[in-house]
């Protein structure tokens, strides 16, 4: 079920498994029949640990959305609220414990905390008068999910803002905790790089547990050689360009969430013969997405322009397979031709299935201008053009006629806000006339109120006046070669590939910290906000590595704020090169792309002008 | 060495010995006549107190089980019936009204309880699974029971038919998870438990033996031995199931004392009996696990079973593998040739490996440390013949010997045997050795034995700061070992009032999730807030937060959170989705204009309606903004008003309905009503860009298609938009005819697009030509169609000609 996880260089897999196992025992502590009560945020997540099937072997037998008001009727011993620990979920559980008492008393009551439990919480209970009709109060750690053979996320959406406009260190806590349950796991990590405030409080705060627990020594052979921790902030100007990898195309157009996507379902329709093609579906598509499948782990991280080629190719591997049966001739034969029946199909209908996903976002990619007018495409294209004029710094200063005319033809806020960001990090700041006038121009159009945003985005530093007159934009940009002119889409020989030319700053130096190191860098590193430091933890004797020749090093890079899928494509294609000597596991607060980062630091998302 | 064979004495089919443990240290004037004395088992301490001569006060003195004298002090309260030691080595002294007094080791009194108010005739202390337990007998002739004094739960048990006073002997057992009283009564036998009162008969036990005058149980509870008035001795399990032996003793006086001695796994069960005169020199006897100690005045010996692999060795004439072994090392040492031939002996019959096993053990058993010592030489002798003998039993036996060794010392007087300290585990023992303060001892065991810190050395500190209590000390002391919990040590100097020594010892606990808790209880709020937000954890900085928030006077509290800006941030979250309206007042007491400002603006846009309310607040937004020099959002603000009052004017002469749109949608909307005065004021009030405007105006005309008013419009002046707009805009809206006016204002570097946009395509390509574009000429290409051949080919040859340019 999650064979994939283990594939890797490192067994995610039993981090999973240890998920697993706590749940179970958490279940069991309830005995008799349940009901859980989701935290709806939560759904999402816990698909990633556990499916219906395992909740179902112990005794689960209905599952409701937390919600105010009565909860739903079900005939079961136990009901079980699994929330995330937030004073407003306390007093719709407070709600719920009242309404339902009078009904049936001899239901008995759980919360379970994830992934902590919280006093401040407990005490709202109390307040309330409920705590005490709780038979178990318990956490769940859930801090470090395991997402793919080489991913591991948080989930936890809100980690960037929190961190960056409200002060709020909540998810740093989380982070420093579930990297010392990943340390535990997979033994200590000796070295610790890090470029960041964030990075730098969440080592502080590993260091320190780590003294806490002294005395009690980790027997575990090391699995990982380096954490590296990275601020979002840091690189502020990568999830903001838009991603050309498949994969980040198709978060950047339908969105990627817990590992689903969900599609418009004209391209599925079953072409079944002698039915009429009328009964098109109407439920989104929804398809996960992950290593498990063969032909999406192939494509995944190719530039979107290679991805065709590869499909070709696939399709007619899998269309000689299939020829294969006549040359059958033997029982023998045809017997093995069966067995292998089931995989044949199986990659059928997922070439079926990207081939149809690749056609879609075709439709909104296609750079064949003039073939229609004011088209997507053509949109998607101009779009493309600026981001890449601003990432190369040409004409960063002025304002730029596209974004004056998308905001004329209101188009999406977002997008605006996207671009107009994005001038602004590369120019190291809008000279302050730009800067006004992009901001009366969105206030004019999209309503005052978003004033709040914008003022959202200037504290996250994505939106700012220039202060001094040097933009340090081109240095960073030269030093690091952000820009790679000759990008080889096909067969790349750079990570640049990943955005058609721009190689994000992020990996860049996760690469330079793997060789020749960061001390090249110094200039660069001082130009990028917050500290970069490096810190040593002692293994015990006897836990030191003896490396193989030619064997390869493992860093864990944790990006403190959220990463996007063509980052993460960037890393994997790192890992894959034959002389880099070094496999890259992800771990993150978030999977994101520009637009829901942007979202993330808006005020009231829901109120934007469409 | 040789007369290691010296102290034993067969009995049945074992044999017995008797070591002596040490020459007792005291000093007493009377010996242990007249004196209440209890002795804790696993050879701890041994006590003698309180000596009921009619006149002066009785004296308590407690002493180490070598006799080295602990404590002594005169007994100031009620007569003690009975004197008893906890699991966890204190005292306890039953007084005859009930109450229970409890002492440490050091004679400092700690807490009292009662059995209830009733006199108390006899009194029994003794150990379960549960803990210590107290027995009495009151003077109404009721048992009352408790099995664990540190959660006292008082059992009063039946009443026991015809009992009057107290019975002739008793025992207290544990049995199936209960505990028991046995009692007898004259002639009859009970057992006694929570409900019931059963009279029994011990198995075997022949009639005409009398009555039973006293009783013991064996240190496991599993055996009875029973004596009765006419010197009859019974033995049997103490379920009374069957019967072990039954012997005539020929004495009919009452034994002193009755305990049993046995070891785990011994081959038979014995009993020691102790008769008043009998010997010249009264002696105390001490049950325990294996043996029997026989305290005297003058000395403590130990009597018991010699372990079987002692005897399999020491025996005379012994050919058992070990004593071959030992024989052979001993040829071996005066370098005789001998040694081989002992050695092929054993290697003959392959057990070598059994030999190096019983010397090991065997060593483990002995008291003396050159036999000991004789031993062990004898098994790494015989380990190096071995090639693949695992030498773990070897090392720890070793290891554990040198330890027993050292808390057998007479200053220590710890006369543990090797079975007694497996049984009590190390743990315990490192307590013990604490509970005695042997503080530096207790460290070297731990260090030796390589016990992980937090086990061992850091739990050791602990305890020993918590008596030497002064914070330097302790911290130069405790110093840097991992894991000692500085907060337990706090605590406990929390404990004894010694408040600000907590705090200096709370400095010092690496984990703040620690700090905090003690911190809120001893009342330094400030404090515990600083060391959670030195944590990281926001719940505990929210837990810390909300108890300052109730313990605080509103000022204070403020003042409090300015001074943590974690803290402070944390509260503003917590407010803005619990407290609106404290969270106007931080930002009023930190003077922080920009967010009170964006405050005013938040709680604007949630309100719609009435409009009066909502430009008061923007106005409050304004004061704020200018306050915190951010013109350009003051101004924005102003302007949001001025639209506001502009809409609503409009909606109430006109009922546009346009509060709340943003102002390109108020001019859009003002335009589709055809309001177009308004509009342009609008457009001149608020300075819209010109693009923008005419955008607006473009794509408002030819949504309403007022055809003639664009062309109007777009004569107006030079269009700042340019004229593509208008030709596909036109298009847009599926005028291909108006598009086409357009075309010719097109800029020549976008009047290829426009010439396509209305499919015209020969337009197109003579654009392009004249241009000499070649992707142009290619865009063109690809939306010809066959038909268009002529078209075709005049492109193509331009596209040579340009390539070649």
């Amino acid at each position: 079920m999650a064979a994939h996880l283990s594939y890797g260089r490192v067994n995610l897999n039993i981090l999973r498994e240890a998920a697993r196992k706590e749940l179970r025992e958490f279940l069991d502590k309830c005995s008799g029949s349940k009901a859980i009560v989701w935290d709806e945020y939560l759904t999402g997540p816990f698909g990633l640990i556990a499916q219906y099937s395992l909740l179902k072997e112990h005794e689960v037998e209905k599952m409701f959305t937390l919600k105010s008001g009565r909860l739903p009727s079900a005939d079961v011993k136990n009901i079980i609220f699994f929330v995330r620990p937030r004073l407003e979920l306390m007093d719709i559980i407070a709600e719920n414990v009242f309404s339902e008492d009078k009904l049936h008393s001899s239901r008995e009551f759980h919360i379970l905390f994830v992934p902590r439990r919280s006093m401040l919480c407990e005490q709202r209970l109390k307040e309330q008068g409920v705590l005490g009709s709780f038979i178990n109060i318990d956490e769940y750690i859930l801090d470090l999910i395991p997402y793919d053979g080489d991913l591991l996320s948080m989930e936890y959406e809100s980690a960037f803002r929190e961190c960056y406009l409200e002060n709020d260190q909540t998810s740093l806590y989380h982070t420093a905790k579930g990297l010392m349950t990943l340390q535990a796991l997979y033994g200590t990590i000796p070295q610790i790089y890090g470029k960041g405030e964030c990075a730098r409080h969440v080592a502080n705060m590993m260091l320190r547990m780590k003294r806490e627990f002294a005395g009690s020594q980790n027997q575990i052979l090391p699995v990982f050689d380096t954490l590296l921790l990275l601020d979002r902030n840091v690189d502020l100007l990568t999830p903001l360009a838009t991603q050309l990898t498949y994969e980040g195309l198709i978060d950047e157009i339908y969105g990627i969430n817990n590992g689903y996507v969900k599609l418009p379902p004209e391209k599925f329709a079953q072409k079944k013969q002698g039915e009429a093609s009328k009964d098109l579906p109407t439920e989104p598509k929804k398809l996960q997405l992950n290593s498990a499948e063969e032909l999406y782990a192939e494509i995944r991280d190719k530039n979107f322009n290679a991805v065709g080629a590869a499909l070709s190719k696939k399709a007619k591997i899998i269309s000689a397979a299939f020829e294969e049966r006549h040359n059958a001739k033997t029982v023998g034969e045809i017997k093995q031709f069966v067995s292998q029946l089931p995989h044949m199909q199986a990659a059928r209908s997922s070439l079926a299935n990207h081939t149809s996903i690749a056609e879609l976002i075709k439709d909104i990619t296609s750079t064949n201008l003039y073939l229609s007018l004011v088209s997507a495409s053509e949109a998607f294209f101009d779009n493309l053009t600026v981001e890449q004029e601003f990432m190369t710094g040409v004409d960063t200063d002025k304002v730029n006629t596209y974004i004056e005319d998308c905001i004329a033809q209101k188009d999406p806020l977002i997008k605006i806000l996207r671009l107009v960001c994005m001038q602004s990090v590369c120019n190291n700041g809008l000279k302050q006339k730009v800067f006004d006038y992009y901001k009366r121009e969105i206030l004019q159009t999209y309503g005052y109120e978003h004033i709040l945003t914008l003022n959202n985005l200037e504290k996250g530093g994505l939106l700012k006046p220039q202060t001094s007159s040097r933009n340090n934009y081109p240095t960073i940009r030269k030093t690091l070669k952000l820009w790679m002119e000759d990008a080889n889409e096909q067969n790349p020989n750079d990570i640049s590939y990943v955005y058609s030319g721009y190689a994000p700053l992020s990996i860049r130096l996760t690469q330079v910290l793997a060789r020749p190191g960061w001390r090249s860098i110094e200039e660069v590193l001082k130009m990028l906000p917050g500290p970069h430091f490096e810190e040593r933890q002692q293994l015990p004797a006897g836990l030191h590595k003896k490396r193989q020749q030619g064997e390869n090093r493992t860093t864990l890079v944790f990006f403190l704020g959220g990463v996007t899928y063509a980052e993460i494509a960037a890393l994997r294609f790192l890992s894959q090169m034959e002389d880099s000597g070094m496999e890259y596991i992800i771990a993150t607060t978030k999977l994101i792309n520009g637009t829901t980062w942007i979202k993330s630091l808006m005020d009231r998302p829901e109120c934007q002008t469409p | 060495m040789a007369f290691i064979t010296a102290n034993w004495n067969p009995l049945g089919e074992a044999f017995y010995r008797k070591t002596e443990l040490y020459e007792m240290s005291w000093n007493l004037r009377d010996g242990l006549r007249d004196s209440l004395v209890a002795a804790a088992p696993y050879g701890a301490l041994l006590r003698e107190p309180h000596r009921r001569s009619p006149s002066s006060r009785p004296q308590l003195e407690i002493y180490s089980a070598s006799g080295v004298a602990i404590a002594s002090f005169p007994w100031k309260s009620g007569p003690v019936v009975q004197l008893g030691w906890t699991v966890s080595d204190e005292l306890l002294c039953v007084q005859e009204d009930g109450s229970v007094l409890i002492y440490d080791l050091f004679g400092s009194f700690k807490r009292h309880f009662s059995m209830g108010q009733s006199q108390v005739l006899e009194a029994k202390v003794f150990h379960s699974p549960y803990g210590t337990g107290v027995a009495i007998v009151t003077g109404s002739s009721r048992f009352t029971l408790a099995t664990n004094i540190d959660e006292l739960k008082l059992r009063r048990l039946p009443e026991v038919p015809g009992l009057q006073g107290k019975p002739s002997c008793w025992v207290v057992l544990t049995q199936d998870r209960q505990t028991k009283v046995l009692l007898s009564n004259g002639p009859e036998l009970f057992i006694l438990d929570n409900t019931s009162c059963t009279a029994v008969c011990p198995p075997g036990l022949s009639p005409q033996a009398g009555n039973i005058v006293h009783m013991s149980v064996s240190f496991s509870y599993k055996y009875l031995a029973l004596f009765t008035d006419t010197g009859h001795l019974w033995t049997g399990s103490s379920h009374l199931q069957e019967k072990l032996s039954e012997v005539d003793t020929k004495k009919t006086t009452t034994p002193k004392q009755m305990i049993w001695c046995r070891r785990p796994k011994s081959q038979q069960p014995s009993v020691v009996l102790m008769w008043d005169r009998l010997l010249l020199d009264p002696c105390v006897l001490v049950g325990e696990l294996d043996g029997v100690r026989i305290v005297s005045s003058t000395n403590q010996e130990l009597l018991q079973e010699v372990p079987l692999v002692c005897q399999d060795i020491f025996k005379i004439a012994s050919m058992a593998p070990g004593a071959l072994l030992l024989e052979a090392h001993r040829e071996y040492e005066k370098s005789s040739q001998k040694a081989d031939e002992y050695l092929r002996e054993i290697k003959e019959q392959s057990m070598l490996g059994e030999a190096v096993r019983q010397c090991v053990e065997a060593a483990g058993h002995e008291y003396d440390t050159n036999t000991q010592k004789s031993l062990l030489r004898a098994a790494s002798f015989g380990k190096c013949f071995l090639t693949d003998f695992s030498p773990d039993q070897f090392v720890t036996t070793c290891r554990e010997l040198r330890v027993l060794n050292a808390v057998r010392e007479s200053s220590v007087g710890l006369p543990l045997t090797h079975t007694q300290f497996k049984q009590m585990t190390l743990q315990v023992l490192i307590d013990r050795l604490v509970y005695r303060q042997f503080y530096p001892l207790a460290i070297e065991i731990c260090r030796y034995l390589k016990i992980p810190d937090y086990q061992g050395v850091s739990r050791v500190l602990k305890h020993w700061a918590s008596y030497e209590a002064i914070a330097r000390a302790v911290c130069v002391k405790v110093g840097d070992s991992p894991g000692v919990s500085y907060s337990h040590i706090a605590a406990k100097a929390y404990e004894c009032g010694r408040t600000e020594l907590a705090i200096k010892l709370l400095d010092f606990e690496a984990r703040s999730g620690e700090q905090v808790p003690l911190l809120l209880k001893m009342k330094r709020s400030q404090l515990a807030l600083s060391k959670a937000v030195e944590s990281g954890d926001t719940d505990l900085v929210y837990t810390v937060v909300s108890y300052l928030k109730n313990e605080m006077n509103r000022g204070d509290f403020f003042m409090t959170l300015r001074n943590q800006p974690v803290a402070l941030s944390l509260y503003r979250q917590f407010c803005k989705l619990q407290e609106q309206d404290t969270l106007k007042d931080l930002y009023n007491q930190d003077d922080d204009h920009q967010e009170l400002a964006n405050y005013y603006v938040m709680s604007g846009s949630e309100m719609i309606d009435p409009t009066h309310l909502r430009l008061s607040l923007l106005q409050s937004a304004v004061d704020e903004y200018n306050k915190a020099k951010n013109e350009f959002a003051a101004k924005a603000t102003e302007d949001e008003m001025r639209l506001l009052r502009f809409q609503r004017k409009l909606d109430d002469e006109k009922g546009a309905g346009l509060l709340g749109l943003s102002l390109q949608a108020t001019i859009e909307a003002l335009l589709a009503l055809g309001l177009h005065k308004q509009a342009e004021q609008l457009y001149r009030d608020f300075k819209v860009p010109d693009k923008r405007y005419w955008w607006l105006k473009l794509k408002s005309l030819a949504e309403k298609e007022e055809w003639e008013e664009l062309e109007k419009f777009s004569k107006s002046k030079k269009s700042p938009i340019g004229y593509l707009a208008f030709v596909e805009v036109c298009i847009k809206c599926n005028n291909k005819y108006e598009a086409k006016k357009y075309v010719s204002k097109v800029a020549p570097e976008q009047k290829v697009k426009a010439h396509l946009a209305v499919s015209d395509l020969e337009g197109a390509a003579d654009a392009a030509i004249e241009r000499r574009n070649e992707s142009e000429m290619a865009a063109v290409l690809s939306r010809c169609s066959a038909s268009d051949r002529l078209l075709i080919d005049r492109l193509n040859r331009a596209r040579t000609t340009a390539t070649k340019k």
